[in-house]
């Protein structure tokens, strides 16, 4: 949950009198609120976490995390279905015991 | 070298482990203070591919983990009444109150609901005008300014029925803590990265000059953990106790003004219980005066549950960097992820569940690996990866 994930922004407006955009993080797009980084431009990359754009990011190092959060499953972590995560744990973690064995003796 | 072949640029990795080596010469202590430095350092196997004198303690940066069990149980009481929605992160769905989770409160007919950012809470208000709408505002200097601009937003666009039940925590008077403590053994800080791309780094030469230890800004990728080593280090060889930062991309000095701006408007600072540790001063904050009729625990009575810890967890001392997850009578017997005893082995960034999840099992042999399967994204027992599949984004 404090990992914050770098993403595109693909284009800004206003709404409701708040500076939004919509940013994609290496295929999957989030509303994003950027009151914090007011400059922030389409095109543009920036450390973004709970929807909100924290800081500006640059291209190079945006590509670097995205790829290494994909590889650890940190992506789903954040984008993908909690109630199933937390469904899925339960049946994951016994099927992991069953097959490594007991913990310990 | 075993396991070097897993960094993304494994030359860089083996010549920053050669620095290491040739400037250590007696051991050290270093506490990696974020959850997330934490799993990056035990799936990768930092700590083993470091020299032996180079000891890693894992830190309080947390924030599932170090949120009080009493306000766990607070928000399972406010979530269970009748006419709330409850919202949450995904994280605290499993976190153990006393005696339940959110997840059984929702089975239980407890309307909760996850969402991705505060707004969607903010938004979920909104659509329901009759029904009040409490977002659990946990966590470090990261989150509490999106949870401030939700509460600002709220009270600009008079949405009132939409309340924040507070437990935002901050990581300096959490480092000054661990070094007064009699017990610590800390010589060295990697700083949180991403709470310094918010607050910038003014709050740390202060800590450093008081108790003469270096603090360097480290990221979380494999890379930045070693070359946050590596300047930690060199500042100890050389008798030097200053602020760096090594994550330059993502943290300036000054940090995120706005965000910053935001943070004083909306809350004030306030002393804090931290799970398993207790208060520490001036810890985390509150809302301030202005917001305190957006403040659950104003709108809801709270008071007065019956809290009990479990008595054999140990994670007060784990997130004290004092125990070794796998060091814990429980670890991998009573306490698993299946049925976790605290919340330092069902959070995503805890690290009991670290050592869990990398097989980490036996307390004095670090050198044990995950099996295989447990290392590639595709094969991963973890509970997250594993639902990857028929994603987007596998
Ligand atoms: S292993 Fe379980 S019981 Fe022991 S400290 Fe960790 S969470 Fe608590």
């Amino acid at each position: 949950m404090c990992l914050a994930v770098p993403g595109r922004v693909l284009d800004v407006e206003v709404r409701d009198g708040t500076r939004m955009a919509t940013v994609d993080f290496g295929g999957v797009v989030k509303e994003v609120c950027l009151e914090y980084l007011p400059d922030l431009k389409p095109g543009e990359y920036a450390i973004v976490h709970v929807g909100f754009a924290l800081q500006k990011l640059d291209e190079e190092s945006a590509r670097r995390t995205l790829e290494l959060f994909e590889t650890l499953g940190l992506l789903q972590e954040e984008f993908g279905d909690p109630w199933e995560a937390a469904e899925a744990a339960a049946i994951e973690w016994k099927t992991q015991d069953d097959v490594h064995g007991e913990v310990r003796p | 070298m075993k396991y070097i072949d897993e960094f993304q640029n494994p030359d860089l990795a083996g010549r920053l482990l050669d620095e290491i080596r040739a400037t250590v010469t007696r051991p050290w202590a270093l506490m990696e203070v974020c959850g997330g430095q934490t799993h990056s350092i035990i799936r990768h196997g930092i700590d083993q591919l470091l020299p032996p004198e180079i000891e890693l303690i894992h830190g309080p940066g947390c924030p599932v983990c170090v949120t009080p069990l009493e306000m766990i149980d607070k928000a399972l009481e406010i979530a269970s009444r009748p006419g709330v929605i409850f919202c949450s992160f995904g994280d605290m769905l499993r976190v153990p109150g006393t005696g339940r989770d959110l997840f059984q409160v929702r089975g239980q007919g407890g309307d909760v609901r996850v969402v991705y950012s505060p707004l969607d809470a903010l938004r979920i208000a909104e659509q329901n005008p009759d029904r009040e709408v409490v977002f659990f505002g946990i966590g470090f200097e990261t989150t509490a300014p999106p949870n401030a601009m939700t509460v600002h937003q709220a009270r600009k666009r008079n949405i009132r029925n939409f309340s924040l039940l507070v437990s935002h925590v901050r990581v300096p008077p959490a480092i000054d803590a661990i070094m007064r403590s009699p017990e610590c053994r800390v010589q060295g800080f990697l700083a949180a990265g991403h709470v310094c791309s918010v607050m910038g780094t003014a709050e740390y030469p202060e800590l450093a000059r008081r108790h003469q230890v270096p603090i360097v800004v480290t990221g979380f990728e494999p890379l930045d953990i070693l070359e946050g080593v590596r300047r930690t280090v060199l500042q100890l060889e050389r008798g030097e106790r200053t602020v760096e930062n090594a994550y330059q991309r993502a943290v300036t000095a000054e940090g995120n003004p706005a965000a910053q701006a935001m943070l004083s408007d909306v809350f004030e600072v306030a002393d804090r219980a931290w799970r398993g540790i207790g208060v520490i001063p001036d810890s985390g904050w509150r809302l301030s005066a202005r917001y305190r009729d957006h403040d659950a625990e104003h709108r809801f009575s709270v008071e007065g549950i019956d809290t009990r810890e479990p008595a054999e967890c140990r994670s007060g001392e784990v997130l004290q960097g004092l125990l070794k997850p796998n060091e814990c009578e429980a670890f991998g017997t009573t306490c698993t992820p299946r049925s976790p005893l605290g919340a330092t082995m069902v959070s995503s960034e805890g690290a009991c569940a670290a050592y869990y999840l990398y097989r980490r099992l036996d307390a004095g042999t670090p050198g044990q690996r995950p099996p295989a399967s447990a290392r590639t994204a595709s094969g991963t027992p973890s509970p997250v990866t594993a639902s990857l599949e028929g994603s987007p984004l596998a």
